[in-house]
């Protein structure tokens, strides 16, 4: 266990919603920090109000709310925040959910503090004082437990990684305005413009516990994916080929340039499974390939295959599936 | 202009990679490359170039045959390369990695000012994305990280990137000196024509030491390095797999799995 609070960055929705691995993420802490106690830090505007139900079911004892006129959206900006908080919170441990924007952060917070930084973790142990990470690499294909030997560690971690439970015993959360001193150099950056990309109404695709995702073989027609993913209660993912194509948007992209995801359970449907798309989906717990070509490298890594055509298998395991659910 | 990109030599992600008990990537030769997302890093900084007049020197720290990385970047059109090249950078983590790549530029930086640092979105072998806002960092330089577009205006001396993250999409601006990482989105690549591959022959490929860097070799390599791989192990291949080919009831199969999989 920590001697000291793990601090954990509570990243939030337009609504003030914390966003679904953030629960994942202060679960961890709490394992980790036992009695000395998990902390969060809110950047952003939003109101830290419609969060505190959560987290108090998590456990916080405290929210430092970073008090700043500029932008946090700026990474440089973020990175002065953090490390008022670790100072304020004497944490030896920094939390953040893996996404580029976080990593951005977690980078500038290790250049400064001399903090150690790992990313993209699926696990998390104290040894001997020590903060031990697990993580996946190589495309998924291989598995590294790496210490952090510096006094701080700043440790990024993946979506589902964790089971989100509620603490033993709820707390109440103290928010505290925690003033921060922005460097000059942290605003030389103008955010211009940041247009929040409206939901499309399923989970958010890095966190989503099913994502069904559909390639070149969909020929355009995501119908047969979107209704298998419905039935599942998962978001829609597709490959560079589908996204190029503009059959689906960008922020669908899953891969080494896309979205990371590792979700319980993966389907992929007309996807090839290429080296960059698995290098984006390859840690997922189980996975389900449809391809009409039985030489599909998908096939070397998938646990359910089907050689056929996604046209006639995903509808027909979505009518089935509606049909045991009653 | 004068423009720095930085490239990685990373193993070929086509072959079968491999990780030592140290954690590092196995280097058996042969089966190293320019990493594939820094090509784009390199098509971005010779389109700036060939627009704005600019002289583009291509960076890498690493061994030996990490030469090959840039070699790579001056057949596709650089002009000059430069390696660091020392044992005391094996080892190094992303931020180790940052600090003799901030000590390369600002020692280009003395011989004229340099505009522009460029590097690609991550390195296909570790993919940390780290290293970007690691070395503006190091640089104390404005980050432009993620672009998938890019626009640079020398005459007021402001580029403008815009970039998409998971929840939003961003613009981005900051004045001259700035280091902007690129996605693969940004470009295609050329390919290294005959031309190319003669004329980088006579490009000059300089090779500097932590010494020449005046880097202290205990703040870099294993020796400084943040992070220690204590365990790295093959994932065991998937059990109990399934493959069926379709004959018209595979659908009803699949959701049958998935139940007693308790996967639904
Ligand atoms: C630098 C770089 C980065 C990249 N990054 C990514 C990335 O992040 N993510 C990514 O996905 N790709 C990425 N790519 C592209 C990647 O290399 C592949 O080209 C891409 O993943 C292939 O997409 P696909 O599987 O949809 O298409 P294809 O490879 O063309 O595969 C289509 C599959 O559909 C099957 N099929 C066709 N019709 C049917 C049908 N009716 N029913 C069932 N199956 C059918 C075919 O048998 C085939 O296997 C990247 C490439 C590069 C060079």
């Amino acid at each position: 266990m920590t001697a000291t609070p793990v601090l954990v960055l509570l990243d939030h929705a337009a609504d003030g919603t914390l966003r679904p691995p953030v629960r994942e993420l202060l679960t961890l802490a709490r394992e980790l920090a036992g009695d000395a106690g998990v902390q969060g830090v809110w950047a952003g505007d939003e109101d830290v109000a419609a969060a505190v139900p959560a987290l108090a079911a998590q456990g916080v004892t405290t929210v430092h709310r970073l008090a700043t006129d500029t932008d946090v959206h700026l990474s440089a900006v973020l990175a002065d925040g953090l490390e008022a908080a670790l100072a304020a919170s004497g944490a030896a441990l920094v939390l953040l959910v893996s996404s580029f924007e976080n990593k951005e952060a977690a980078a500038r917070l290790a250049v400064r503090t001399g903090a150690g930084v790992v990313t993209d973790v699926d696990g998390l142990e104290v040894q001997a004082g020590r903060v031990v990470a697990h993580k996946t690499v190589l495309a998924g294909t291989w598995t590294t437990r790496c210490a952090v030997s510096a006094p701080t560690a700043v440790v990024t971690v993946k979506a589902n990684s964790v089971v989100a439970q509620d603490a033993a015993a709820p707390s109440s959360p103290q928010v505290v305005d925690l003033p921060v001193e922005v460097r000059a150099s942290s605003t030389r950056v103008r955010l211009v413009e940041r247009t929040e990309l409206a939901g499309s109404g399923r989970p958010d695709l890095g966190s989503a516990h099913v994502v069904v995702v559909g390639g070149r073989g969909t020929e355009g027609d995501f119908s047969a994916v979107e209704e298998l993913a419905d039935v599942l209660g998962g978001a829609v993912g597709a490959t560079r080929v589908a996204t190029d194509e503009g059959w689906i948007g960008h922020d669908a992209q899953i891969g080494q340039t896309g979205v990371t995801v590792s979700p319980r359970l993966y389907v992929g449907a007309g996807v090839s499974g290429a080296v960059h798309h698995r290098g984006g989906m390859q840690a997922s717990g189980t996975i389900v390939a449809v391809n009409s070509d039985p030489d599909a490298p998908i096939f070397e890594i998938a646990d359910f295959g089907v050689v056929g055509d996604l046209f006639a298998v995903l509808p027909q395991a979505a009518a089935e599936l509606r049909r045991l659910q009653g | 202009m004068r423009i720095v990109v930085c490239v990685k030599f990373v193993p070929d992600i086509q072959s079968d990679r491999q990780l030592g008990p140290d954690g590092r990537v196995v280097r058996d030769g042969g089966d190293g490359t320019l990493n594939e997302l820094d090509e784009n890093a390199v098509e971005a900084a010779l389109a700036l170039a060939e627009e704005h007049d600019g002289h583009v020197v291509v960076l890498t720290v690493g061994p030996d045959d990490a030469v090959d990385a840039v070699r790579k970047g001056l057949q596709m059109g650089a002009d000059e390369a430069v390696h660091v090249l020392d044992d005391a950078v094996a080892g190094s983590d992303a931020i180790g990695t940052a600090t003799v790549l901030a000590a390369a530029v600002r020692h280009l930086g003395a011989d004229a000012p340099v505009d522009l640092v460029l590097t690609g979105m991550a390195g296909l072998d570790g993919l940390t994305s780290l290293l970007p806002a690691a070395l503006a960092e190091a640089l104390d330089l404005p980050a432009l990280p993620l672009a998938s577009t890019l626009a640079v205006d020398p005459a007021v001396g402001t580029v403008t990137v815009t970039r998409r993250l998971d929840h939003a999409t961003e613009t981005l601006s900051a004045d001259l000196p700035v280091l902007v990482s690129v996605t693969d989105g940004l470009n295609e690549p050329r390919y290294p024509n005959f031309k190319g591959i003669m004329a980088a022959r006579k490009k000059p490929v300089t090779t500097l030491t932590l010494a020449d860097l005046g880097v202290d070799p205990g703040t870099v390599g294993a020796a400084g390095a943040r992070t220690e791989v204590l365990e790295a192990a093959a994932r065991p291949p998937r059990e109990d797999r399934v493959l069926l080919t379709d004959t018209g009831d595979a659908g009803t199969r699949l959701a049958a799995w998935l139940v007693e999989r308790k996967l639904v």
